[in-house]
């Protein structure tokens, strides 16, 4: 048997009888492991950074903690936070099971959001649970088509979907700000161009006397529902198969362009859901405050994650905190918003660096039986 | 618009736009094509190039030197690159993906440190005018062009030339086309590219010192207004060939000035949309000339692995 380093500390029966059963067990610790470094790193060269601008960083870090999950009054700012990022990093994360690279969270969530509250006038006076629904369909409709349409370009044209769903985030906005100010304009928003109220008692409300509304219950459920899909269906499996061996996917009958546009739709109609949601329980409307970077957010939700949906669950809250943390930042510290901006890139860089180290460290290695 | 040009204001605007809005696509184009070449994506260049401007706004501003200003963007540039090449030589990193977090990351920074310079005035780079002929203040104001756009005229047909025909321009093109034969020659591939990824970054900020010295000539947070995402969108459209780059500043330059000129002669009832023409274009471009079966023509053979 090769012995290791790592087996000469952790030499133990219990860890070696886990190590010899269950890949699963490893794989978490191996990914808690690397992100917790990844996260450490960040953390660490963001207080450089903070200590540079003469900002005592012990000071910023427990203001960020503070303001995201020091009370109880700050985790629900963090919770309602958490509630678009949990969809919207869906919508990275399942196209990437097919090994697409999709980045258009943003472009499917200022649509689903615009078309969720344009689709309440269509059923005017209609019970709320009515109206619910309708515009979670024309949300959902138009985020899946939004996402599908690159899927597709990549699947028959070899278009590379990074560049293209990069694009189509502006080109989205540019549609959003046209139809918020043209087709879709409530001439009563004078100052800030909105669509049309989507009626005040057809809003989403808060849990028990919280000030967390009920979207953050629906997109938990929608994570759980998407990895039931991932890992317990054909079509979950058939995707991870798509993304990791193409052609042995395709040897073995799968219709692989069939499942990566599925799984496109399905990633943008969740983006396109994030946007409903954020009109029907926050803004009542579908204006500028719908465009603030949910779902760049998303991008990095997903990586945190590693494309795995009940992974979404605590990386969206925690990313969550890092948005609800910047508003004491900024009260308490002065700092402004591009701090947390930094903190999020350095975030980004690090997670996505640290790709690197999985498989490096051999006590992570399930046990080989000689 | 005047009244003495009539229908020629807008042709003659959109000149001017482009004489002013493509030199900023010049020289990210030229850095990302350089990046490219050397079988690496940048997707950060968006980052640089906000970087690149806010640096050359501020060093402008305490120095009173332009052109110290565009060293300095430069520098930035060439830092930034190097944390993506360093990042990007560590085995199964995503190049692509981790571009969308250095454009991030350049934002969140310049943003950060760049508060402070919205109110004061900067020194401009001097510009040379060769509308002096004639009498038409709209032609004289069109016809103004900055320095930096011989210069990166120059540059371009410097990089076609070195390329083609220097030691370095094989070796940068090698490591493009095929890892396994510059391993045999004895280059280090990581190497290359991160040299290729730095210097790109300091060519693609030269361009943002562009931005805040000389049009629009201040610094704000919308500076860029995308400059930098299509960078990769260019270099595709000009086949990776750094002339062609030329022509790609051009079109990408008129297609942002179109929009300008055509609500100064009173159409205004689309401009939102007006100001999507470029990415569109950029669709277009990449649908046209992407195919599933065969490989780009022109593209470095390493890039198609990641590209596609």
């Amino acid at each position: 048997m090769r012995i290791s380093q790592g087996q000469l500390w952790l030499n133990f029966p219990m860890v070696n009888a886990v190590r010899a059963r269950s890949g699963f067990l490893l794989r978490l610790a191996e990914s808690l492991t690397i992100t917790g470094a990844a996260l450490l790193a960040s953390v660490m060269v963001f207080s450089i950074f903070v200590a540079i601008m003469k900002v005592n960083p012990l000071q910023a870090l427990y203001a960020m903690y503070l303001g995201a999950f020091g009370t109880s009054f700050s985790w629900q700012v963090t919770l309602v936070k958490a509630s678009p990022l949990l969809l919207t990093g869906l919508c990275t994360a399942l196209p990437m099971r097919t090994g697409l690279i999709v980045i258009g969270g943003e472009g499917a969530f200022v649509l689903g959001g615009l078309f969720a509250a344009e689709a309440a006038h269509f059923v005017p006076g209609a019970p709320t649970i009515i109206v619910w629904l309708v515009m979670a369909a024309a949300g959902c409709l138009v985020g899946g088509i939004w996402i599908m349409i690159p899927a597709a370009l990549r699947v028959y044209r070899g278009v590379n979907e990074t560049i293209s769903t990069l694009l189509m985030n502006y080109i989205a906005i540019a549609i959003f700000n046209q139809l918020v100010e043209g087709l879709f304009h409530d001439p009563n928003s004078l100052n800030n161009p909105s669509t049309y109220s989507i009626g005040d008692n057809n809003m989403i409300g808060d849990i028990g006397n919280s000030q967390v509304h009920w979207g953050l219950i629906v997109g938990m459920g929608v994570c759980v529902l998407a990895w039931i899909l991932v890992h317990h269906t054909t079509l979950g499996f058939s995707a991870d198969l798509a993304g990791g061996n193409p052609k042995a996917a395709r040897l073995s009958g799968i219709r692989i362009n069939r499942v990566i546009l599925w799984f496109a739709f399905l990633g943008g109609a969740c983006a396109g859901l994030a946007g409903m949601i954020q009109v029907a329980a926050v803004q009542e409307r579908a204006n500028d405050g719908l465009n603030v970077g949910y779902g760049y957010a998303g991008i990095l939700v997903a990586f945190m994650a590693r494309q795995d949906p009940l992974a979404i669950i605590p990386v969206a809250v925690l990313l969550g905190g890092v948005h609800a943390g910047k508003i004491l930042l900024a009260t308490q510290l002065g700092l402004p918003n591009s701090a947390a901006l930094v903190f999020q890139g350095l975030l980004f860089l690090f997670i996505l660096g640290a790709e690197t180290l999985y498989g490096r460290f051999s006590i992570f290695q399930p046990q080989v039986r000689t | 618009m005047s009244q003495s040009l009539g229908y020629w204001g807008v042709p003659l605007a959109v000149l001017g736009g482009i004489l002013r809005l493509s030199p900023p696509f010049l020289f990210v184009s030229l850095g990302e094509c350089l990046t490219e070449k050397s079988g690496r994506i940048n997707l950060g260049q968006e980052g640089t190039l906000v970087m690149g401007a806010m640096s050359a706004y501020g060093i402008s501003y305490l120095s009173g030197s332009p052109w110290l200003g565009v060293l300095a963007a430069g520098a930035v540039g060439f830092i930034l690159g190097s944390i993506h090449g360093w990042f990007c030589s560590r085995p199964r990193v995503n190049d692509i993906a981790l571009g969308i977090a250095m454009m991030f990351l350049g934002e969140g920074l310049a943003f950060y440190l760049g508060r402070g310079l919205i109110q004061p005035q900067a020194a401009q780079l001097a510009s040379v005018n060769l509308g002096w002929w004639s009498h038409q203040p709209e032609i004289v104001a069109a016809l103004k062009i900055n320095i930096l756009l011989p210069v990166g005229l120059a540059l371009a047909v410097i990089m076609w030339w070195a390329f083609r025909y220097t030691r370095w321009g094989m070796i940068v093109r090698l490591a493009g086309e095929s890892t396994d034969a510059s391993r045999a020659m004895g280059y280090s591939i990581n190497t290359i590219r991160f040299l290729a990824t730095a210097i790109g970054g300091f060519i693609a900020a030269i361009g943002g010192a562009f931005l805040s010295l000389y049009y629009p000539g201040s610094w704000n947070d919308n500076i860029s207004s995308g400059q930098g995402l299509m960078a990769v969108a260019l270099v595709i459209f000009a086949r990776w060939n750094p002339i062609n780059c030329i022509y790609a500043a051009v079109i990408f330059g008129g297609a942002k000035a179109i929009g300008p000129a055509l609500q100064a002669a009173g159409y205004s009832s689309y401009t939102y949309l007006m100001n999507a023409a470029p990415y569109v274009l950029t669709m277009v471009i990449m649908i046209i000339t992407c195919s599933r079966t065969r490989a780009w023509v022109g593209a470095p053979a390493e890039l198609g692995a990641s590209l596609r």
